[in-house]
């Protein structure tokens, strides 16, 4: 018997007899013998703990790890740093071994987190409402773009196409399946070009989407662009780097009816692209068309405050059919996470990190222009990640800088074929000056 | 007036107070409307916690001693299989060598992280009786929208663009007519015929032309095996359709018939519930799609390749229905699934599901005569039994569930599915043992007797959690949502 199983055969005989069976096989003659696996399932053989750590180590190390690279890959996963005690917190087993909080009597632990997460959300991009997250930044936004036409009764979207490639991916998945319709506007110098924006305006147009810093790291001027979507009566959704909200003005402030991102940034491992949690934030008005699960405040019988799921009637289980989603599970241990990350950095210690990253990447933008191979792509104004043109080739730089243990920046041609060996770099806290100086050491001498 | 142990942590907040430590600057100092434009920045401080580092330790153990988790103890929610999370697991997942690696690193570089999904793809596939699987889902209702999307997409590559139904059955979790929904479905339901299982006759009403499929979960929400699938299989693919096979209870069958072998088309797991990675109080899950051989070309992008030992994305596949999640799904779920399979192998595996089988017959039986028991036949990994004798007695399931709480167990799924009255969905997962549920049916029978000679008491339960019953009405008639802080006080929140 497996180590997961406590029952001994002695035992399971037992209870076969007291539920008159003579033996296991007995429980599965429901199932058609036509149905029935007649062989052993074609998998390999079980491992001792000692092997399957041994097996799994050696596939582990088959990876180059951040401990052993330098990372300048941002483009959407960010190497920022974990504080010791987040882990610690998010492995108490009573958070992980959890499911949803059904019974809340006893699940206030996870349901105080989620609250005080949403609140953590609502003060970053200045919204009413979060839910209590969805699965990555690229779904957030998919499940945005459904609820602006569920709610503005529309059906078409324009999303940037300075917006991640790979939510723009997801995004026209979902559409081609839900009846919504994506178009995409344009780019000038990194920004987002707003009299292509206005070209396109509709009046079935139910959002605009934008990102910033958007997915070449320029922080975007939404004033005017805000203004055209709310004149047209479309709902401006934001997609939006949590840690950048310490020091840029938040969606909210420019006008945003919803506001969406990915926040594995707060305290998450890249862990290969997930998990990570998408966050979803909305205006008042659009609380009851928000997708997903809700935490709000209450009192128990004693008037003691208690917290509970809310406004459910919006959900799956309920709803079915007309739900305003589908989704069930979501990512609450990653969004524990970074409610962890955040109380743990604090209001300073968050600005901080920001203008660390902020800082070190201007440095390293200024080294890189220095060395005369990279001009700039765009003339706007960065965060932490940022884009050049080089003079070369840039899988080529990348395999180069790979033998010196550093992960480059991403090929922005492979997607955007006018930007041509354009390189994405992010540099965040992590990065030592020592670290971005041996990039450019290295760079100058390929 | 809120105890310190309630406090939240805005309110534990003192000016000035730190958790964190960071290098100093290295780089050259500089003003930050240096470097980026005084228009783009704010202008106040976001209002976040100013804390400790015990203080935070502190807060965040408190709130998790005030939740139950399946290391607290026995948490038989049904559909949700609840078993015990194998603890190596977690130490495999935070392995460097997959917790700290970029999802856009060189293929080489990453080999053992695609070698991992590429054998997990293949254990799957062999498990369900699939072709390939894909592991991009990232839950199970996820996972639901992405084969229904499959499909779609396989039907609109035969030209066939009218099949815009889909059948579910009115035992079905309310996950599956929502995901059809949001793939632009319209949801028929189907009802169960008295055994619990799909009634024929109306199955055979609602086909046509216009039927794209029928979504099933088998054994199916009453914890019941449908011995007449494989002509279910046959009425729907008779009329041009294809099947979806909801896993949410696959716990029951891992190593004794396989979904493909039912003659289910398109398969989603859920690897949080069968494949014991945990839930995470809501997440995240992974819920990974197998295809059969004809819909593989449909598979979400990308789909993980190996040619000469050498691992790789393939993205070159023109009849894919795209991405459905940012790179390549839950990965740290499924390198703990991953481990599980390795970990207990064919013999394992089959044992599994044997054990949970087993522990919910033994609930059945020994409860039966307390219980009113609808569908009186052996079940699968999960038990449904009706309150409705305790509700002539004027005590509900949710006042029973809320006094299971006092004696330290998560209660099982309650008015769940909708076609039992009263419901009472007990899955106790193959982890727990002969004692633990002994323990669990004598409480239940002690509830039993409660109900009779004092059911005022049991209605009032619960007595000894962290809050009695919450008011829910007055949370959704007027949503308080997020922490305000007093009037007067110096945090002006942003919003």
């Amino acid at each position: 018997m497996s180590k997961y199983i406590p029952n001994t055969e002695a035992q399971q005989n037992e209870m076969l007899s007291e539920i008159g069976m003579s033996g296991i096989e007995g429980l599965f003659s429901g199932i058609p013998g036509n149905v029935k696996l007649k062989r052993e399932l074609d998998i390999p053989k079980a491992m001792s703990e000692m092997e399957v750590t041994v097996h799994m180590r050696d596939l582990a190390g088959m990876n180059g790890n951040m401990d052993e690279y330098t990372c300048f890959m941002g483009a959407g996963a960010y190497d920022h740093y974990i504080p010791s005690v987040v882990n610690h917190l998010v492995s108490r087993q009573e958070f992980y071994t959890a499911y949803t909080p059904y019974q809340p009597e006893i699940s206030q632990g996870t349901l105080q987190a989620i609250f005080e997460y949403q609140t953590m959300i609502c003060n970053l991009t200045g919204m009413d409402a979060a839910n209590a997250s969805m699965y990555d930044g690229a779904t957030a936004l998919a499940e945005a773009a459904s609820m602006a036409c569920h709610s503005t009764k529309r059906n078409k979207i324009l999303v940037a196409k300075s917006v991640h490639p790979e939510s723009r991916e997801v995004l026209h998945t979902y559409s081609r399946f839900n009846g919504n319709q994506i178009a995409e506007y344009g780019y000038k110098d990194g920004k987002v070009d707003v009299a292509d924006l206005e070209s396109r305006l509709s009046a079935d147009m139910a959002a605009v989407i934008v990102q910033t810093p958007n997915f070449f790291g320029v922080i975007e001027d939404l004033k005017e662009l805000a203004e055209l979507v709310h004149k047209n009566k479309s709902l401006l959704i934001v997609s939006c780097d949590p840690i950048s909200l310490a020091i840029l003005k938040s969606p909210g402030e420019l006008g945003a009816d919803i506001a969406v991102g990915e926040g594995q940034s707060l305290g998450n491992p890249l862990s290969f692209g997930g998990p990570y949690l998408g966050f979803f934030a909305v205006k008042k008005e659009l609380m009851r068309k928000t997708p997903g699960r809700i935490v709000g405040e209450t009192a128990d019988k004693e008037g003691r405050r208690g917290f509970v799921l809310t406004v459910q009637t919006r959900e799956q289980h309920i709803r079915r059919e007309k739900a305003t989603s589908n989704i069930c599970s979501n990512q609450a241990l990653n969004a524990l996470t970074a409610t962890i990350y955040l109380s743990t950095l604090g209001k300073q210690g968050l600005k901080n990190v920001a203008l660390l990253c902020a800082k070190k990447a201007h440095y390293a933008y200024e080294q890189l222009i220095e060395t005369g191979l990279f001009s700039t792509a765009f003339n706007a104004p960065f965060f932490k990640e940022f884009a050049l043109k080089y003079k070369g080739d840039v899988a080529q730089l990348n395999n180069k800088l790979l033998e010196h243990k550093i992960i480059g920046g991403y090929d922005l041609g492979k997607k955007y074929p006018d930007l041509e060996n354009s390189w994405l770099l992010a540099v965040t806290e992590k990065r030592t000056r020592k670290e971005i100086d041996r990039l450019i050491g290295k760079v100058a001498v390929l | 007036m809120i105890k310190k142990d309630q406090l939240l942590i805005f309110e534990i907040s003192k000016p000035g107070r730190t958790a964190y430590s960071l290098p100093e600057c290295d780089v050259p100092e500089a003003e930050i409307t240096d470097l980026i434009p005084a228009c783009l920045l704010c202008e106040n401080d976001i209002e976040l916690p100013e804390v400790g580092e015990v203080d935070v330790i502190r807060h965040f153990t408190r709130l998790s001693l005030k939740n139950h988790g399946v290391d607290s103890g026995f948490y038989p929610l049904g559909s949700c299989t609840m078993k015990y999370n194998p603890k190596i697991n977690e130490d495999i997942a935070r392995l460097d060598g997959f917790a700290k690696v970029h999802p856009y690193q060189q293929a080489e570089t990453v080999q053992g992280c695609l070698k991992l999904l590429y054998e997990t793809d293949k254990m799957l596939a062999e498990i369900t009786g699939m072709e390939r699987v894909s592991l991009q889902p990232a839950a199970g209702a996820h996972g639901e929208a992405t084969g229904l999307m499959i499909i779609k997409a396989w039907h609109e590559s035969k030209g066939d663009f009218k099949r815009k139904k889909i059948v579910v059955p009115d035992s079905a979790h309310g996950t599956n007519p929502a995901s059809a929904a949001v793939v632009g479905f319209e949801v028929l339901e189907v009802k169960s015929d008295e055994l619990g299982g799909v009634d024929l006759e109306a199955l055979k009403s609602l086909m046509g032309d216009e039927i794209a499929g029928l979504m099933l979960t088998n054994p199916n929400t009453l914890g019941l095996f449908d011995d007449k699938i494989l002509a279910i299989a046959d009425i729907v693919h008779q009329a041009g359709g294809l099947l979806y096979y909801d896993g949410a209870n696959a716990n029951a069958i891992i190593g004794i018939s396989r979904p493909g072998d039912m003659g289910f088309d398109v398969v989603h797991l859920n690897l949080h519930k069968t494949f014991s990675t945990p839930h995470g109080g809501g997440g995240p899950g992974s819920g990974p799609v197998g295809v059969k051989k004809e819909l593989v070309p449909f598979l979400p992008l990308p789909v993980i390749e190996c040619k000469d030992d050498v691992y790789y994305q393939d993205y070159n596949r023109p009849l894919s229905i795209g991405r459905v999640k940012s790179y390549y799904g839950n990965f740290g779920v499924i390198v703990k699934a991953y481990t599980y399979i390795r970990s207990l192998g064919p013999d394992g595996l089959r044992s599994v599901s044997q054990a949970a089988v087993l522990n919910a017959n033994y609930i059945m039986h020994k409860l039966k005569e307390y219980y009113y028991l609808p569908y009186d036949r052996t079940c699968m990994h999960e038990v449904v039994f009706s309150g409705q004798k305790q509700k002539e007695l004027g005590v509900s399931t949710l006042d029973i569930a809320k006094r299971l709480l006092d004696f330290g167990y998560h209660p099982p799924t309650i008015y769940f599915p909708l076609i039992v009255k009263e419901a009472i969905m007990i899955e106790p997962t193959e982890t727990e043992s002969k004692e633990t549920l002994d323990e669990f049916i004598a409480v239940m029978k002690q509830i039993a007797e409660e109900v009779k000679t004092n059911p005022e008491m049991v209605k009032g339960a619960p007595y000894h959690t962290a809050v009695s019953r919450l008011d829910e009405a007055r949370a959704a008639r007027n949503p308080v949502l997020v922490y305000t802080p007093p009037a007067g006080s110096k945090s002006e929140n942003r919003r």
